[in-house]
């Protein structure tokens, strides 16, 4: 009996040991080199090191294939594109020194700098920009953003695979340091659209018959500021300053350390904790609870984002494929107590959808040149009005079941339980909640299976077009309301026609304004905003006016 | 051990050892203890646990409150008051307010409808089904165990959380939804737990005993086999009605609980969490009632379990 | 004991090839794809984008081409996280879940053990009720509210431990206590329960009317006996714990392997789907192996129907 016992016993010791030494020797491991980091960066006060957070991993750096944010915010870092959009958004000088635009607008060569290296040794040239378009279009690369490329003589066709002579694309090498571009059509903004991560080089030795190339840090061949030293998967990137980048000296930081955490309590006490020195754009967000304290103690900031916050009606069918009955419901948001209560980061109340920070012409922001308060105002009395009024024209008695659908997030569940009860309150109408998942969501909402639902616009470049035709055109893959004018339709096309800037904005604020004032395409709701914190001593890192991180050229007290 | 040996063994008493007193009907009525059912047995020995008695009357009184403070309260669970957001516990609302102005405590009893519908809704399927299908794998044993539990085993090595979420990303996100979703895998558990006990079981004399007596193979497992197994089956029990608690706040972490603007327990501390240090009232209610039901139900679960066992007749 | 383990290993084989099966099925009746994005793509960048999946193939082909894949054990590469292969990350995220996981079970089964055994001892008394109290209040709190607080309170405010991350020893102790107050519970009390059966049990009478010390009886007799059901519990404790837990990962900042079983799903990240299934089934189905062993070692009459009688 003893001796049967006794083995059990030994072998859940031994179990519970080899676990214990299993950990420590895991840990031990794991130890020693945070260690040694944390005591190299804390004894020499010199090197300057910047530390923020994302929220996940960018899921590409490989500029054919990025597609997001994140990956926006740390290729920023990386590579060195033909232009560089400062913190207005406006274009400025990069690897191209200098542009000429042909008479028509529909020639673009750009002179490049001559000492611009990439990290493997060789020279950026104007042949890398070739190739790298080329490369983006060839169905093979399978590009999601391929399309902006489009402007480009050719690009769609060769992305469809109906020229399969690549040699076709209206892009060329003069010579080394001379690229000229044809475009299809006069598009004013290619300057801005250049500093695009679609439109960065990539160097043909590292990425030629490589399509994972820009998985590791060690196969990656870049041509920025920083190199990119360590990419522990959905852990951390760490990047150091790059001493052969041109422009060097204008590089401040010799070390950025992104970590990522999706929480945002885990990111707030990080940033509590001294962990990090940045919080918002993208880079984290501030919880939005503790928002308005904050902002009033002066320890975060709130800067306006090219982004816009939307509800689409599903113009297709009842009830809101009555124009009367959109407006009532647009009308009867009461979008500062929104604001004021639920969202809480001083947003711009939106009555259309290019937002204030999208730049005008000569130093006007586009909004300034055309206020959307003119388009409509709430009122409720005049919304109830129009509802009766609406009803009838359809021969409604009332309004059918009405579901409105969101994607599944804290933030958006708390603005749609506010404006469900205002809608409750000065309508007395009773409209339905439902979530979705992401995924189901997009779905749900490409195929017009919703009443009313979410959706949110942001900026891929600095001009109006980009808030108009993308989403009121009715041939826009992004109309998912539906909304169809063909006045609309026709002035936003002549827009593209147009060589004069202003012009164009005139025609795009004309489509506009029949949008909205007219026929409420869609609900707008509010234009973003961007909560952010930073540590004393650290300077020009700024939320950018798409509401992204730009960090590369900031520097540390 | 029990006190009816001792009456028996007076037997062997000389008559002189006694003193004659006389009849006395409530005397006599104190000899011996009265003959009691199983039931009377376990109902006595778990009203004698005070903390499981403890957990009894907290269970009573959060089920009661569930059903008649949203009844009661003056407030509704879901009209927005924009004026008085994040107000702290005052008379007008006892546990404050929340983002958008509604009343917690209409909240918070509101809540606890939908966290214990689903919690008892779950934990009474996985109880029937893991009943039935652990009862017959582990009696039969042989072929019949080898097939079901291999089936079982299968389903249990899928990733419980994915099938959760493709299956509320499949279906329309609802209680029902959340509920069969929890099932699909909550039973193999309790299936596991009868098998081993009825394997255990089965060889022991009363169950041969009932055997030879001709008895069938579902009169043994559900009155013999069952009732002796019915121990660690509850404590399975009071494990899996808060772990479906648990698993809906979970859920709800996910995204992916209940539909707004109903709110569970579990939504309402996911809400309450960002807010913690400076609206700690928004997580405080609903955490703290939702731990009360978890403690309660499991101290319970543990006296009612010693209150089953004979074996821990003292 | 071999033909058993081959046996085994063959029930796994198939049981992996039905799961493979309906997870494949499963994933692609779940509306969305892998390729959507929230802003419109041309036509023929959606169709280059299939192509270049093979998702443009029917359903049947892929799942054929998966197959082949898996055998010659490539699980493929992730339709999200552009060209990282699923089987890397798997591997790097695994590393995390598996040593905080460990941690997690060696606490909770010394924990669990030390609060159980005290309760039984002392069955009834102050001491079992407060054992109890300790444990079941560990349960309650769930772990969603516990690790914020934890947080908060120890990392924050008294600055304590680090807020998130694992890269010293002492970042395991917050994580790991919330990983494990709830195992804590749930083997304190089933050793509780076993072990007052046991102590009540002929064999530990003998023992005592023998004169042995309650404490040796303890620790001798009556513990070896009231591990099985704790070591059956092990065997899916220890395949849930080590898989990660998507709750304390996120709030703790921890890059394991748990948030992909959300993460793969909200992405309709179909390989990467795919090969999480494949792994959680192997460990599940590998542990569970492991405890089936180990339950024949600890229980001797286990060892009597096995064959090996006359111990």
């Amino acid at each position: 009996m003893e001796g049967s016992f006794k083995k059990p016993v030994q072998f859940m010791l031994v179990l519970v040991l080899a676990f214990g030494m299993l950990l420590t020797a895991c840990s031990g491991n794991n130890n020693k080199p945070a260690n040694d980091e944390g005591g190299a960066g804390g004894g020499d006060g010199k090197a300057q090191e910047f530390r923020f957070t994302l929220a996940s991993e960018p899921p590409s750096l490989d500029p054919a294939t990025m597609t997001d944010a994140q990956s926006s915010i740390v290729a920023a870092g990386l590579y060195e594109g033909l232009t560089r959009l400062n913190t207005d958004g406006e274009p400025e000088p990069a690897i191209a020194k200098e542009w000429k635009v042909s008479e028509d607008g529909k020639t673009y060569t750009f002179t490049l700098r001559d000492d611009v290296k990439w990290s493997n040794g060789e020279a950026v040239t104007a042949e890398d920009f070739v190739y790298s378009w080329k490369r983006t279009l060839d169905p093979e690369t399978a590009s999601d953003y391929a399309y902006m490329l489009y402007y480009i003589e050719n690009a769609e066709k060769i992305n469809s695979g109906e020229i399969t002579d690549t040699d076709q694309l209206g892009v060329k090498a003069l010579d080394e340091h001379t690229l000229e571009v044809k475009l299809y059509t006069p598009a004013p903004y290619f300057i801005s659209l250049v500093s695009h991560y679609t439109y960065l080089p990539v160097n043909k030795t590292a990425v030629d018959g490589k399509p994972e190339w820009a998985s590791e840090a060690k196969t990656i061949v870049s041509n920025g500021p920083f190199l990119l030293k360590e990419w522990a998967h959905e852990d951390k990137l760490v990047l150091e300053k790059n001493p052969d980048y041109y422009n060097a000296s204008a590089i401040n930081f010799d070390k950025v350390t992104i970590t990522l955490i999706n929480d945002t309590n885990t990111v707030y006490n990080l940033f509590e904790t001294d962990k990090i020195d940045w919080i918002g754009a993208q880079a984290g967000s501030v919880p939005t609870d503790l928002t308005p304290q904050l902002v009033a103690d002066k320890k975060a900031v709130i800067t306006p984002v090219a982004s816009t916050y939307y509800y689409l009606f599903n113009t297709t069918k009842a009830p809101f494929n009555n124009a009367k009955i959109r407006k009532a419901f647009a009308m009867t948001v009461d979008r500062q107590a929104l604001i004021d209560n639920v969202t809480k980061a001083n947003q711009q109340p939106a009555f259309a959808l290019v937002p204030p920070s999208i730049a005008g012409v000569e130093g006007k922001s586009y909004r300034e040149m055309y206020p959307d308060t003119d388009y409509f105002q709430e009122n409720i009395e005049e919304a109830q009005k129009l509802l009766a009024e609406g009803l009838a024209e359809s021969n409604m008695k009332a309004l059918p079941e009405i579901t409105l659908l969101y994607n599944t997030d804290d933030a958006h569940k708390a603005i749609a339980e506010a404006i469900v009860d205002m809608w409750r309150k000065n309508l007395n109408v009773e409209v339905k909640l439902a979530n979705q998942e992401w995924g189901t969501f997009l779905e749900s909402r490409k195929a017009g299976q919703f009443d009313i639902a979410r959706s949110g616009w942001g900026a891929d470049f600095n001009h109006p077009i980009n808030f108009t035709y993308d989403l009121i055109h009715p041939l826009s893959g992004n109309n998912d309301g539906k909304y169809n004018n063909p006045e609309v339709a026709k002035l936003l096309d002549e827009s593209l026609l147009t060589t004069d800037i202003k012009a164009g904005m005139d025609k795009i604020a004309a489509a506009e304004k029949i949008a909205f004032a007219d026929d409420m395409g869609a609900l707008p709701l509010y234009y973003y905003t961007t909560v952010t914190m930073v540590k004393p001593g650290i300077e020009n890192v700024v939320s950018d006016y798409a509401g992204h991180l730009d960090w590369v050229f900031g520097s540390k007290k | 051990m029990s006190r009816r040996v001792d009456i028996d063994s007076a037997r062997h008493l000389a008559p002189e050892m006694f003193e004659k007193i006389s009849r006395d009907r409530v005397g006599a009525e104190e000899v011996g203890r009265k003959s009691l059912t199983a039931w009377q047995d376990i109902r006595i020995r778990l009203l004698g646990n005070k903390l499981a008695m403890t957990g009894f009357w907290i269970i009573v009184v959060i089920m009661l409150c569930a059903i008649f403070v949203p009844v009661l309260s003056p407030n509704d669970h879901f009209t927005n008051d924009l004026a008085n957001t994040n107000k702290a516990p005052s008379a007008a609302h006892w546990f404050g307010t929340d983002d958008l102005g509604r009343d917690l405590l209409e909240r918070t009893w509101k809540g606890a409808q939908i966290s214990l519908f689903v919690g008892l809704m779950a934990a009474l399927i996985d109880l029937i089904i893991g009943i039935v299908y652990g009862g017959i794998m582990g009696y039969y044993g042989g072929k019949v165990d080898e097939v079901m539990n291999r089936f079982a085993e299968i389903l249990y090595s899928i990733p419980y959380l994915l099938v959760v979420i493709l299956l509320l990303v499949v279906m329309e996100p609802s209680l029902t939804t959340i509920i069969i979703a929890m099932s699909i895998t909550g039973w193999i558990n309790m299936a596991w737990i009868v098998r081993g006990q009825i394997m255990q079981l089965k060889n022991q004399e009363y169950a041969l005993a009932s055997k030879s007596l001709g008895a069938g193979a579902m009169r043994i497992i559900f009155r013999h086999l069952i009732p002796n197994a019915m121990g660690p089956i509850l404590v399975t029990l009071t494990l899996t009605v808060p772990s479906a608690i648990f698993t809906e706040a979970f859920l709800s972490f996910l995204g992916l609980g209940v539909q707004s603007p109903v709110a569970s327990w579990g939504t309402m501390i996911d809400d309450g969490i960002s807010a913690m240090t400076i609206y700690p009232w928004r997580l405080l209610f609903p955490a703290f009632f939702l731990s009360l039901t978890i403690f309660a139900f499991n101290v319970f679960g543990d006296g009612l379990r010693d209150a089953f066992d004979p074996k821990l007749k003292k | 004991m071999i033909r058993y383990i081959l046996s085994k290993f063959m029930f796994m084989l198939l049981s992996l090839f039905l799961l493979i099966t309906a997870t494949f099925v499963l994933m692609n009746a779940v509306p969305g794809s892998p390729l959507q994005s929230e802003k419109a793509t041309s036509e023929q960048v959606q169709k280059n984008l299939e192509a270049y999946y093979g998702l443009d193939k029917p359903l049947i082909v892929q799942y054929g081409t998966y197959l082949k894949n898996l055998v010659k054990g490539d699980l493929g590469i992730s339709m999200k996280k552009k060209f990282q292969s699923v089987d890397k990350m798997i591997a790097s995220s695994f590393k995390y879940s598996l040593k905080l996981g460990v941690s997690a079970i060696v606490t909770s089964v010394v924990a669990g053990s030390v609060l159980g055994i005290v309760a039984a001892m002392y069955h009834r008394k102050f001491l079992d009720n407060l054992a109890m109290i300790i444990a079941v209040i560990g349960l309650a709190i769930p772990s969603l509210v516990l690790a914020p607080l934890l947080q908060y309170l120890f990392a924050v405010k008294l600055r304590i431990f680090e807020v998130a991350g694992l890269n010293g020893p002492m970042d395991y102790v917050l994580p790991t206590i919330a990983l494990a107050s709830g195992p804590i519970a749930f083997i304190a009390r089933l050793l509780r329960s076993t072990m007052i059966e046991v102590l009540n049990a002929d064999f530990i009478k003998t023992a005592k009317s023998k004169g042995l010390s309650g404490y040796v009886i303890v620790m001798r007799h009556a513990l070896r006996n009231s591990m099985l059901p704790v070591v059956t519990y092990l065997g899916y404790l220890t395949a849930g714990i080590i898989t990660g837990s998507v709750v304390i990962e996120e709030i703790f900042g921890i890059p394991g392997i748990g948030k992909y079983f959300v993460q793969s799903v909200t992405d309709r990240d179909y390989p990467l789907i795919m090969g999480i299934t494949i792994f959680y089934a192997i460990i599940l189905m590998v542990t569970r192996f492991l405890a089936d062993i180990a339950y024949v070692f600890v229980d001797p009459r286990m060892r009597v129907s096995g064959g090996k009688a006359g111990k």
